[in-house]
């Protein structure tokens, strides 16, 4: 594990911790309350599984009411709180502080409304992100959004992450398929943002919220977004013999005014890993695969595959397969969406980056992360949400090895920094958290991160909702006024920050 | 004092007061000076949709007219980076030539708040968020601002977002932005998401529904699988005192078959596809001896612009009204209101645009009460002569009052950009 930086610890509050216990079990259920080391145990990390550490107290929750004065409690107490929905984030924004409250939401699990008349469905935010189509799809409803941990992915932990998914390029992410919540402030106000509507007036606090990482509410209730099934889908495997013409094909497409429902980008690393963990048919022999995918009636479904065999041709493809049924389309798709696991097969451990970059800078910018995987001597295998311009690098590691998770840190840092240079950002669905937290002013200037604290401060005036996250705390650059100025040069000038 | 003199006496007056930053620099200096000696600015981008909102008496404007041109546009990145004044006209004609479009379909407010067209600009559409009918399938402005820069209340340039669709870095502030009538800052530059324009369109019209059975159709058509772009409900004309509009003088369309209520449907998509989702629409709708109208190509994009640009009160004297619902209330809302308002139906039944003559406060705040009770919003739009001020245009709880002025003072703390046009206090 790597030290992180996290801020002050309360230990006067440590030494009241059977005092909290005592009165947070005349808010909750008695057993809802969980305090003992070994049960607190289960929840000292989220996805980013490189950082550990315990939570002071684990507590459940089961409703609304019960949220609000948790809350209040731990305002007036100026007890620091952890929001977690399913613990599958990959940023470590669910990441336990030692003086701080966990507080899951994993009690939250029902399904509250299904309303195909306003064709949408009003969830508790632990309901996961996969149960809300197959509550649907009997109807042929689905909802959208479709991260690669949709099985496990909590509602609510989408909400705050804005997750996207494979098919984001077409459908939007979770901010654009999100109608309305119940939140709880940090004070205990209950609020609800948005509804059954589209848009809703005055701030636009939905959207603020949206990605806001557990920073600036609890999310008690979602309503989000059906869509009917299209008619038809096809999916189609290209096989290419370079990452450039693969990158060149993605651009054409676009440029030929094709949106297709989902677009994606393997590298060779990627294609044998994950061939050889589902067996997908992939094309071993290509450099770069993409798998693209378009949705509609039947005969433009049919049109708008043979405009893209014609664009992957003229891009000298090696290999074209198309799905000739929806088994075929699952199994091409098995292989991408379990792109993560596979790598598991390649090292011990893996470490998956998450920069967005513009389409046309693919070639570019793998080309520069091949460069630095000799200079780290890691492997690398790239996953691109090729629609959408947003790059999976998977970084190959042995957590056993000493130094191997700071190296790996290092190359992960030098590539997101690549990401933003090319014109991309940080992080294009995975979040901030504490994993990118210093790397926030590769992108954004003082003013910026001041404009965003203060946001912050003015939904939470203690600083108590998820505090150590997103925003840094190295003073390397912007923390609470405090811009790091060496030798009168801000850190990497030259960059645009926009 | 003669009446041109009177006139030129007070433009002079308001230009003395009117100051006109070329860059988002002098924004800056000009917004720091205010901030320091706590005067009150009015933003104006090009003013077309000055009249919405409440009306501000501030002691300076600042005019962002002149941050105005194209800074990038990356057609196969699928996004146009602009200063916050571009026109929305030059912006489109510039995504027309590459075969890509502003799909939230921006809409010309110019017909009906001040006679002639005038799509405004790029920062007027992003302040106020009043998308157009494909809202309910492709987003709203919301959805399409990828990033944006602009000065807040204490001078300091700020900036969120980028150009690419997924992006979680820091709070999504473009959010906020739209929508905030520019009270939270100066914009300056607005990066727009672009998306290929629909090679063909067609439209599916249903003459002389009742309201229910349209809406039902209209319902049935966006459940379905046919991406229907557009789905709007026009009930028949009535001539009633005090209300000029009628259908047939807006749809002066030769394919248009009929007299009495529109129920219609918009497809888009490639010749092919759009004729097989008619074919389907008609099919599910089990349409017989209904009388039809089919809108081919030029004539179902004149009827959308038309429809969009809210020409069916272009010239209306009344009070026009804005009300966002839940789809499935909207019937039973329309039954409420008064029979003597004139109204039609978009997005499906999940939005009203309602005309009344003679509107009081009173029954303003009467249509606000049964709209909030159905979890909807309703908005003064225009004012008439008969009611030419409301005291809240816009809807709001106390809960969201609280959120929103503490958000406020984060980017204004001395409330001097645009105070009080959406909500006194803000």
């Amino acid at each position: 594990m790597t030290k992180l930086s996290m801020p002050k610890i309360d230990r006067k509050l440590i030494s009241k911790k059977d005092e909290i216990v005592k009165d947070l079990r005349k808010l909750v259920k008695f057993e809802n309350v969980l305090d003992h080391e070994d049960q607190t145990r289960p929840f000292e990390t989220d996805g980013l599984s490189a950082y550990k550490q315990k939570p002071l107290i684990v507590i459940f929750p089961e409703n609304t009411n019960e949220v609000s004065k948790i809350l209040t409690y731990c305002n007036k107490h100026r007890i620091k709180v952890v929001p977690r929905g399913a613990g599958t984030g990959l940023s470590g924004g669910a990441l336990p502080l030692e003086d701080s409250i966990l507080l899951c939401l994993g009690k939250f699990n029902k399904i509250i409304d299904i309303d195909y008349k306003n064709r949408c469905v009003v969830a508790q935010p632990g309901v996961t992100n996969l149960s809300i189509t197959q509550a649907v799809q009997d109807k042929d409803f689905y909802y959208a959004p479709d991260p690669s941990s949709q099985i496990a992915c909590s509602i609510g932990g989408n909400v705050a992450e804005n997750s996207g998914g494979v098919h984001s390029l077409k459908y939007g992410t979770t901010t654009n398929n999100l109608l309305g919540a119940e939140v709880v402030f940090m004070d205990g106000t209950i609020s609800r943002l948005g509804g059954k509507t589209f848009d809703s007036e005055g701030y636009d606090l939905l959207g603020l919220i949206t990605g806001s990482e557990g920073l600036l509410c609890v999310i008690t209730e979602i309503t989000v977004k059906i869509l009917k099934e299209p008619q038809a889908i096809k999916a189609a495997i290209i096989g290419f013999s370079s990452i450039e013409d693969g990158g060149q094909c993605v651009s054409e497409i676009i440029a030929n005014g094709i949106i297709p429902s989902g677009m994606e980008m393997m590298d060779k690393a990627l294609i044998h890993a994950t061939d050889n963990f589902v067996k997908a048919g992939y094309p071993r022999d290509a450099e770069s695969m993409l798998i693209v995918e378009v949705d509609g009636t039947e005969t433009e479904v049919q049109e708008l595959i043979e405009k893209i065999e014609k664009i992957a041709k003229k891009n000298k493809s090696s290999s074209i397969k198309i799905s000739k049924n929806d088994k075929q389309r699952m199994k091409f798709w098995a292989g991408r969406k379990a792109a993560f696991p596979a790598c598991g097969d390649l090292a011990p451990d893996y470490y998956c980056m998450d920069g967005t970059i513009p389409r046309g800078k693919l070639a570019l910018v793998l080309k520069e992360i091949k460069k630095l995987s000799k200079k780290y001597n890691l492997p690398v295998a790239n996953a691109f949400h090729a629609g959408d311009g947003n790059l999976h690098p998977l970084i190959m590691y042995d957590s056993n090895n000493k130094d191997s998770l700071d190296k790996t840190e290092k190359f992960g840092e030098e590539i997101l920094k690549y990401c933003v240079k090319v014109g991309g950002v940080l992080t294009g669905e995975h979040g901030v958290g504490v994993e990118k937290r210093e790397l926030m002013c590769e992108m954004f200037n003082n003013n910026d991160i001041q404009q965003q604290i203060k946001i912050k401060k003015s939904l939470d005036g203690s600083s108590l909702l998820n505090p150590g996250k997103v925003y840094p705390i190295l003073r390397k650059c912007a923390e609470e006024g405090r811009v790091h100025v060496h030798q009168g040069k801000t850190k990497f000038s030259d960059i645009p920050r926009f | 004092m003669s009446i041109k003199e009177k006139q030129n006496f007070q433009t002079s007056q308001g230009s003395e007061s009117i100051e006109y930053p070329v860059n988002e620099k002098e924004v800056s200096i000009f917004i720091k000076k205010f901030y320091k000696s706590n005067i009150p600015l009015e933003i104006l981008g090009s003013g077309s949709k000055k009249k919405i909102g409440k009306p501000l008496q501030c002691e300076k404007t600042l005019s962002l007219s002149k941050i105005s041109g194209i800074v990038e546009y990356l057609p196969e990145e699928l996004y146009i980076k602009v200063k916050a004044s571009t026109p929305i006209k030059i912006i489109e004609e510039k995504l027309k030539k590459n075969k890509q479009q502003l799909a939230f379909e921006p809409i010309d407010f110019g017909f009906f708040l001040n006679g002639e067209s005038d799509y405004g600009t790029a920062g007027g559409q992003t302040a106020c968020n009043i998308s157009g009918p494909r809202r309910f399938k492709v987003g709203g402005i919301r959805d399409h601002v990828l990033g944006f820069r602009g000065v807040n209340g204490r001078g300091e340039i700020i900036k969120s977002g980028g150009t690419v669709v997924k992006n979680v870095t820091g709070y999504d502030l473009s959010k906020l932005i739209c929508g905030s009538y520019g009270t939270l800052v100066a914009l300056t530059e607005i990066v727009f998401k672009t998306l290929p324009a629909p090679e063909d369109s067609k439209t599916l019209i249903i003459h002389e529904q009742k309201i229910d059975l349209g809406l039902y159709l209209l319902e049935k058509s966006i459940s379905s699988s046919n991406e229907v772009s557009g789905a709007i409900y026009f009930p028949e004309d009535k001539k009633t005192i005090g209300y000029s509009t009628n259908i047939e003088n807006t749809f002066k369309l030769n394919d248009l078959q009929h007299k009495g209520s529109l129920t219609a449907v918009r497809v888009e998509g490639s010749k092919k596809s759009i004729n097989e989702r008619i074919e389907n629409l008609l099919k599910e709708f089990k349409i017989t001896n209904q009388k039809i109208s089919i809108l081919e190509t030029y004539q179902s994009e004149m009827f959308w612009n038309k429809v969009k640009n809210l020409e069916f009160f272009s010239s209306s004297k009344n009070s026009i009204i804005r009300i966002s619902i839940p789809p499935s209330e909207c019937t039973n809302l329309i039954y409420q209101l008064s029979d003597k308002y004139k109204y039609y139906v978009d997005w499906g039944g999940a939005l009203i645009w309602l005309e009344a003559f003679e509107l009081s406060e009173q029954m303003f705040e009467s249509i606000k009460k049964k709209v909030i009770k159905i979890g909807g919003y309703a908005t003064m739009i225009k004012n008439s002569n008969y009611l030419p001020y409301v005291e809240d245009p816009f809807t709001i709880n106390k809960d969201r009052f609280n959120i929103s002025q503490n958000i406020k003072k984060s980017f204004d703390p001395k409330q001097i950009l645009n105070p009080g046009k959406m909500y006194t206090g803000i």
